[in-house]
């Protein structure tokens, strides 16, 4: 069970608190409807799996209802950092 | 029974305290302070099972974690029954009850014993792929029966009475393990000042200074014991957990133990104690002081009762004074061997002989063994032992410098106990918990943990340290530096000084040559609970599974409860010799959690019976009980489901309260409908975002109902929002949905667009809510409201009204999800059952009839209102249910799910669509899910149009009704499919409206 530091609390919580929400940084297109059924669905369906480092989106659900972003080895299960969106990850980490 | 077995004098047991306990139907005699494998030992219980595979006679052969053999069944009432308990990790208590777990009808006269002598013949490795996988449908037939020879214990058939919990810890330090270096580490961690947790899975710390013959600081080991475990029960920051297993080591430091506060105490727990305790740890650091199992030497006829590992017979001699036999060979390829001897000879019985592979050890121990007069075998190992139910006799080998080949024939000796060492492996299996692979050192001939991840530091014998100096001055160590990396600093602990005799090096030997290739000679037993012998590990590499994980699954190695503690090295180092390579090329396999078992009951917790989940009820609950309803479950919620009269069946119930609905007047219990309290200048804007059709016109004071879609364009959640002012809405959604829409909300307002200035927030709670339908609704509530003018003009379909009723506020939505006239009455919740009492007062006149969530669905089926959730399944969007109205083609931003919906896919023709269906017989109901099909008669797999979502008798109409998905449905009125049902029967439905009462809204807008 992972220890996650929510970046709007500013305190370690248990995971039990909190909903993975999957890949971060997904902007929705600015223009919808002038997207091709490709580019849509790019932005609907497909997601980074990687064995690494990633970006994932997670909320405090059970705490402040805040979303934010959690770097993390998905190998190790590691978390390198979390960070407010609108925030960039820090550059040390390369994903 | 006397106890033939027990030492005049010694031990820690308390001989002015004996106990009773009865094993397979035999009543015996113990001491407090005996396990119940030190017990029955001392009575002379050779036999406590049968082997899973051959039926023999077991016996038991460890004296902790990794015995094999004696797990027994224990429990003296059916909902006491507890399997897979170990005995060596069972204290004894006054009127215990065990039972063996195989052996039938006894283990002593084992009918199944000629089945297994000749049926075990025919179980190679392998043999249940081989024998019983095909006809795969008959595997369930074959394994009732092979459980039952088997015998892998039972759940009890009665409720447990007992109660069990949960307990969340947070430490600086947890150390894990209570022997020399994890006493050390937790005092050194404790005098720091860090908080420490320290669990030992034994009944009392001290690990192997309890059988200790070594002086620690000029002492017996056990007084220093003593001295450390007062002084950390005496510190305020430590927690001191006996018989507490640390079973699992999880991410990022969080570990599990299961604590069993009273299973040394009775069959049952004492009046307002729990049983067992899963304690759940947050820990900065953690020091694994785990220590190590020793492992026997693989030999032929090992698994006769009276073979034991040599360091168990010195628990039991010197902590139990038990003396489980009368002559003894001990057979070791190292130094620890020799220990067992010597205290064999100090309990007065005979040492037939000391057998050393090694060529010519020359040490201190082998001084001593000659100072003791002792007759030491050189370069030799116990290769065979006869007898069945007990040892008769040991023969030993010459072997070769490498312990590879015997260079001689057997030599007899006639002895009843045979102890065997290989060496140490360490107990490496928390740190394989966390995803270290361990580490092959063959300087210790063993698998220490792996580099790890987490902040873990490991101290004596689980680090490869086996002296007992070295295992003290580690623990120090490691507990100074997790206190000193927690934040902790400036203690003064010194070493404590031993005096032991040196060692010399071991020798790497794990199973002993046989006279006879292994193929002919007799059993060599590597792991005793799934009966996998070196023979079958060798045809295992023969027969081509190279990896060890497949000779591992192929032979059963190492899956039984005990996870292969004793023998996993052991098969390892004959499968590597097998495949020609070391042991580290061929790898080891890890251990998952657990590390012993652990009862459904610490698991459970008291997440149990009425605490299993957290139920949630209206305001009005006291009421829905008294009028006898039937509760449904949605999410959490228990909702009134109908309200039988006495004597009555579920329709009739429903057919009264449809009818009554329809022809005076009903109500609903509403409350649990989701609520969303929306505020801020741009929550028009932002709600017009989130549903898919128009908000920009709504005034205070309207109500209008929308569609919520997923970007892919499919409907989620629908419901009612009303404008309450200019900058503030009233959003309400399905029971079942609420938490996701509102963390809807929150993902697109934190995520997309944060420059709207709106807030949300849940009042599902705070409100009660009654849904009041009906014809006469509006006469009954104008008796109770004062303030508002319910004239049909003055307060229209879809407005809401703030008012009085009864003297307390309330909003009033003329909303209806019935086709009646409707108003919905939300008050504060704690006014809810008050106003619920009020209304059936006034409205008996009426015959206002409570009506539950069925009839509900009866009555909006009735109107074709979908239930999202039960009509959509999130491959549904707005114009496959024909609700295309609902969706605001013109609204500036594009709102979820506009491009989704325009999707290839979802803009074809032929998509299924919502439908109405009549069956062509009235009172036929169709079941919902069935599938609907053009031709009834056409070979399956048949081409199917669609199924029915919702389905209903109405008795209204006086026929059923059903609602679902037809292929092109929406150009198919008045055309006929056809449901072919389980039962054989083809029901024939034409296609029809999904609105099958009033059309044209003619009695809602009166
Ligand atoms: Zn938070």
């Amino acid at each position: 069970m992972f220890h996650i530091y929510c970046p709007h609390c500013e305190e370690y919580r248990e995971e039990e608190e909190f909903h993975p929400k999957g890949e971060a940084h997904l902007a929705r297109p600015e223009d919808p409807d002038n997207c091709t059924d490709e580019e849509w669905g790019d932005y609907l369906f497909f997601r980074k799996n990687p064995r690494g480092v990633h970006h994932e989106l997670w909320v405090h659900a059970a705490g402040c209802r805040k979303f934010f972003n959690v770097t993390r080895d998905t190998q190790s299960y590691r978390i390198y950092e979390t960070y407010k969106i609108g925030e960039q990850p820090s550059k040390a980490i390369t994903a | 029974m006397t106890q033939i077995n027990r030492l005049q004098a010694g031990g820690r047991i308390d001989r002015s305290k004996p106990l009773t306990f009865r094993f397979d139907g035999k009543s015996y005699q113990g001491y407090q302070g005996d396990t119940l494998a030190s017990a029955l030992l001392a009575n002379g219980v050779d036999v406590v099972g049968r082997s899973f595979k051959y039926s023999r006679p077991r016996g038991i052969m460890a004296a902790g974690a990794d015995e094999p053999n004696a797990v027994l069944q224990l429990g003296a009432t059916e909902a006491t029954q507890i399997p897979n308990v170990r005995a060596t990790q069972q204290a004894v208590y006054d009127g215990l009850e065990a039972q063996p777990t195989n052996g039938w009808p006894s283990v002593n006269l084992d009918a199944m014993g000629f089945v297994g002598r000749w049926f075990g013949r025919f179980m190679p490795p392998g043999f249940y792929y081989k024998t019983f996988m095909y006809p795969q449908s008959l595997w369930m037939f074959y394994e009732k029966h092979i459980r039952r020879a088997a015998g892998l214990g039972r759940s009890p058939r009665a409720p447990d009475a007992d109660q069990y919990d949960h307990i969340n810890q947070h430490a600086d330090v947890l150390v894990v393990g209570g022997g020399p270096a994890g006493l050390g580490a937790a005092l050194a961690a404790a005098r720091a000042g860090a908080r420490v947790m320290l669990a030992d899975e034994q009944e009392e710390p001290g690990g192997s200074l309890l059988d200790s013959a070594a002086q620690i600081d000029g002492e017996a080991a056990s007084v220093w014991v003593t001295r450390v475990v007062n002084e950390l029960a005496d510190r305020e920051n430590v927690l001191l957990l006996p018989r507490s297993t640390v079973n699992g080591y999880h991410d990022h430091n969080f570990l599990t133990i299961h604590e069993r506060r009273a299973d040394h105490l009775g069959d049952r727990a004492p009046e307002g104690m729990t049983r067992q305790r899963l304690h759940r740890v947050r820990a900065r650091w953690v020091v694994l002081a785990t220590g190590a199992h020793e492992r026997p030497l693989v030999y032929g006829n090992n698994d006769v009762p009276g073979c034991f590992v040599a360091a168990a017979l010195s628990t039991y001699l010197r902590r139990y004074a038990v003396a489980p036999g009368r002559s003894l060979v001990v057979s070791t390829a190292n130094d620890y061997g020799y220990r067992a001897a010597f205290d064999w000879q100090d309990a007065g019985h005979e040492v037939v002989a000391l057998v050393d592979s090694r060529a010519n050890p020359q040490g201190a121990w082998q001084e001593e063994a000659r100072e003791r007069g002792l007759r030491l075998i050189t370069g030799a190992a116990v290769s065979d032992v006869r007898g069945s139910k007990r040892v008769k006799a040991a023969a030993i080998v010459p072997l070769n410098e490498d312990g590879t080949q015997a260079t001689g024939s057997l030599q007899w000796l006639t002895c009843d106990t045979v102890a065997t060492s290989g060496g140490w492996s360490p107990a490496v299996h928390l740190s394989c918990h966390t995803g270290a692979r361990p580490q092959w050192r063959d300087d210790i001939i063993g698998f220490v943990p792996g580099e790890s991840r987490e902040q873990m530091l490991t101290a004596g014998a689980v680090a490869g340290s086996y002296s007992l100096a070295d295992c003290l001055k580690e623990g120090v160590s490691a507990g100074l530096k997790a206190a000193t990396e927690a934040g902790f600093s400036g203690a003064d602990v010194p070493v404590p000084t031993v005096s032991e005799l040196a060692e010399t090096p071991p020798m790497a030997l794990f199973a002993v040559p046989h006279p006879k290739p292994n193929s002919r000679a007799p059993k060599q037993f590597v792991d005793y609970q799934n009966d996998v012998t070196a023979a079958g590990i060798e045809l295992a590499t023969r027969e081509g599974f190279e990896s060890i994980e497949h000779v591992k699954r192929y032979t059963a190695m190492g899956f039984g409860t005990d996870q292969g503690k004793l023998g996993n090295i052991n098969g390892m180092a004959i499968a590597a010799r097998s495949l020609g390579q070391t042991i580290p090329e061929t790898g080891t396999t890890v251990f998952r959690p657990n590390y012993t078992p652990v009862t459904f009951g610490a698991i459970a917790g008291r997440h149990c019976r009425e605490l299993f989940e957290p139920k949630r009820y209206t305001a009005m609950q006291p009421w829905h009980e008294q009028h006898g309803a039937e509760f449904e479950n949605v999410g959490q919620w228990k909702r009134p489901w109908y309200y039988p009269k006495p004597g009555e069946s579920m329709q009739e119930a429903l057919n009264r309260e449809c009818l009554a609905t329809r022809e005076s007047v009903g109500i609903l219990d509403a409350s649990t409908l989701g609520k969303i309290d929306i505020q801020g200048k741009d929550a028009r804007e932002f709600i017009g975002r989130v549903y898919s059709n128009a908000w920009a016109k709504l005034a205070p004071g309207k109500c209008r109902y929308g569609l919520m879609c997923g970007e892919d364009g499919m409907v989620f959640d629908d419901g009612v929002t009303s404008c309450l002012g200019a900058n503030h809405f009233l959003m309400t959604t399905t029971t079942g949905g609420a938490a996701h829409v509102l963390e809807w909300l929150e993902l697109y307002h934190q995520t997309e667009w944060p420059e709207l200035e709106v807030y949300f927030n849940s009042v599902t709670d705070h409100w009660a809510t009654m849904g009041v339908a009906g014809p006469n609704s509006r006469k009954l509530l104008a008796e109770l409201i004062e303030d508002i003018d319910l004239d049909g003009e003055a307060f229209r379909f879809m407005d809401w009204r703030q008012g009085t009723i009864c003297g307390v506020p309330c909003r009033v939505f003329r909303i209806s999800f019935t086709g009646e006239l409707q108003y919905e009455i939300n008050v504060p919740a704690h006014y809810g059952l008050y106003i619920w009492e009020r209304l059936f007062e006034h409205g008996e006149k009426y015959n206002l009839t409570p009506y539950g969530t069925e009839t509900m669905h009866i009555l909006r089926a009735e109107k074709g209102f979908i239930i999202a959730g039960q009509d959509t399944d999130g491959s549904v969007h707005p114009y496959d249910l024909g609700m295309g109205w609902a969706v605001g083609e013109n609204k500036p931003f594009s709102f979820i799910g506009r491009r989704g919906m325009k999707r290839e896919d979802c803009v074809r023709p032929n998509r299924k669509q919502f439908v109405g269906l009549k069956t062509k017989d009235p009172n036929i109901v169709l079941p919902e899910g069935a599938h609907a099909v053009a031709d009834p008669s056409q070979p399956k797999p048949m081409a199917m149009l669609g199924h029915v979502t919702s389905s209903y008798y109405s008795a209204f109409l006086g026929r059923s009704i059903a609602l679902g998905f037809i292929k092109g449905g929406h150009e198919r009125m008045g055309d006929t499919v056809y449901y072919p049902l389980e039962d054989g029967r083809v029901v024939e439905a034409e296609i029809c409206s999904t609105i099958f009462l009033d059309p044209k809204g003619e009695r809602q807008n009166v």
